[in-house]
């Protein structure tokens, strides 16, 4: 009984990441409402603004939602460290979060400045706070692993992401004269290529060999592999800001062949897995590695190709993939190993000698998650379908993102429901932990 | 040198690959097969846990002075796989491997985080604190004999 109790002292309450992890899905539901809304036109180019509301639904509402909360839960396990006052940290940066998400695709969608001010406000607080919570214990880390590395450069990343954020609404919040077409560039990399493949491969470094058992990941890669995005995407940055158009092509090219590297590693790891039993959530490790690899060879591809240079579907394209395909397919998946983990986790150290507490296979059937993976698959494939048919696939896209939400969202809520009517069937006293 | 940090890193390696044979055997509906290697994978898991708690954690404890800090947690965590590998046990000898399965996914994240914690900050702190003693360490878990479970 003391056992459980005490190593859960490192642990956060099940509530802090969980309130990130259950607000996630309903922005997929928003996202295929606000698909159904605009239908095929909002296909036409990654400008319009209900394609950058869009963008910043599935961004904020639904890939820094998780990957937050996430972060605070696993800080402890990766660096040893605490972050403090957590249920009060985990409320200043979820429910700015959530708010600014959704006041900033209002915004897009026609609110005007005072939305964009609002959004801002919000989005630069929520922001502000996970910055420095996390900053402040990375600093505390006491042994500096790669790890550690990885999560710093990825948080630098994410810095310099909401800067450019709060800089660009500035322009839409209060006129500010800036090169916008340049510095959206930026964000959306920074964004995309910096914080968020920085965080996924920091991650993968230990979730891959460890619960997949497969060969670790080439050293080279996994130490240098961070540092050496930082300083291209600093450098590549520099060269778009300054117009050296030819320098920037080679340094993008380069960013490129590095996102090739990590998602061949890890496909080749995949195969080469020890562990020898089924597990559904490896679907969405292979689609999102999948589209990491197809977004970098569209990328490097496209200069050298004069119709793909042409085509606005290729920027529309390369989002569907980098965000619909790598990002949100990992997060899927590993959400399907979190939610569960961290249910038992914490009946187990509550309810330990007094209730049998269900595994993780009873809180969340493997059939559950196969079936919400083709329904996940459909989805972006239909997407990228739209991206070049819109006429003929963007209702079928938006039915099909609302139903892989939807039934996320449904299966979580059944991992939380017997969660809950288990610690109720637990002796009286326990239920307020 | 990072003597130690390899040494038991290696060990928890080959606790994996056990891991890993027990689980294939339950997926194919071996059950004496599944009960053969379960067995040694739970030797092998034991007399990790005690080469750490009879060796290298008081030798950590004496070298730092603080025996409440991470090698506690450590202990506690060892418990706590002590706990899931028996209710694995018990799964198998009601010869209920989908039980078994479902269980076997929850000790493999404990087991992974505790591992991700050892490797990435304990074992490193350790071949800190011990340097040169660190082979003599080392040479003491090599001939610990498998004692009782605790």
């Amino acid at each position: 009984m003391m056992t459980a109790g005490l190593s859960l002292e490192q642990a956060p309450p099940f509530n802090v990441p969980l309130r990130f992890f259950l607000t996630a899905p309903p922005f997929l539901l928003l996202a295929a409402g606000l698909l159904l809304w605009q239908g095929p036109d909002l296909f036409a180019s990654r400008w319009l603004p209900a394609a950058l509301a869009l963008t910043h639904l599935l961004t904020l509402g639904f890939m820094a939602q998780v990957m937050l909360g996430a972060l605070l839960q696993i800080l402890p396990v990766v660096v040893g460290v605490v972050v403090p006052r957590p249920r009060l940290t985990a409320a200043l940066i979820h429910i700015p979060l959530t708010l600014g998400a959704l006041v900033l695709a209002t915004a897009f969608l026609g609110g005007g400045p005072t939305w964009f001010q609002a959004a801002a406000g919000l989005l630069g607080l929520g922001f502000g706070v996970a910055l420095l919570a996390i900053h402040l214990a990375l600093w505390r880390a006491p042994v500096v692993g790669s790890t550690v590395i990885a999560l710093r450069c990825a948080l630098g990343a994410l810095l310099v992401t909401v800067v450019l954020g709060v800089l660009l609404s500035g322009f839409l919040a209060w006129g500010w004269r800036l090169p916008v077409f340049e510095l959206t560039q930026l964000h959306a990399t920074w964004g995309l290529l910096g914080w968020t493949v920085l965080l996924v491969t920091g991650v993968a470094y230990q979730v891959v060999p460890m619960f997949q058992i497969t060969p670790p990941y080439p050293t080279w890669l996994s130490r240098g592999f961070a540092p050496l995005l930082a300083v291209l995407l600093a450098a590549w940055s520099t060269f778009v800001l300054i117009g050296w158009r030819a320098a920037a092509g080679w340094t993008g090219a380069a960013l490129a062949v590095g996102a090739v590297l990590v998602a061949v590693a890890t496909l080749w790891l995949l195969t080469r897995r020890r562990r020898k039993i089924g597990d559904p959530t490896l679907n969405f490790w292979r689609a999102s590695m999948a589209s990491l690899l197809a977004g970098a060879l569209l990328w490097l591809l496209t200069p050298w190709v004069s119709t793909l240079a042409q085509a606005p579907q290729v920027e529309v394209l390369l989002g569907i993939l980098s965000i619909f395909g790598f990002a949100v397919a990992m997060i899927n998946g590993m959400l399907y190993k979190i939610v569960p983990f961290l249910a038992w986790f914490h009946l187990q150290a509550q309810l330990f000698q007094h209730v049998k507490v269900p595994n993780m296979k009873q809180l969340l059937p493997d059939a559950c998650v196969r079936q919400q993976w083709w329904s996940y698959l459909a989805a972006l494939l239909l997407l990228l379908a739209a991206a070049v048919q819109p006429r003929l696939f963007a209702y079928p896209a938006a039915l099909a993102v609302g139903v892989a939400g939807g039934w996320l969202g449904i299966n979580l809520l059944r991992v939380c429901r017997i969660y809950y009517r288990v610690l109720r069937s637990g002796p009286p006293g326990d239920l307020n932990r | 040198m990072a003597v130690i940090t390899q040494f038991l890193a290696d060990e928890h390696h080959c606790c994996d690959e056990s891991f890993a044979t027990v689980e294939e055997a339950a997926q194919t509906g071996d059950l004496a097969g599944c009960r053969q290697r379960f067995q040694q994978f739970q030797a092998a898991m034991e007399h990790h846990f005690q080469k750490e708690e009879a060796v290298l954690f008081p030798a950590f404890e004496q070298a730092t002075g603080n025996t409440m800090g991470p090698t506690q947690v450590m202990r506690l965590e060892h418990q706590q796989m002590r706990q899931a590998l028996a209710e694995m046990a018990q799964a198998l000898a009601g010869g209920d491997l989908d039980d078994l399965l479902g269980q076997s996914e929850t000790l493999l994240i404990l087991m992974q985080q505790h591992n991700i914690k050892e490797e990435q900050i304990l074992y490193p702190m350790c071949d800190r604190a011990l340097s040169a003693a660190a082979g003599s360490v080392i040479q003491d878990m090599r001939d610990l004999p498998l004692g009782q479970p605790t």
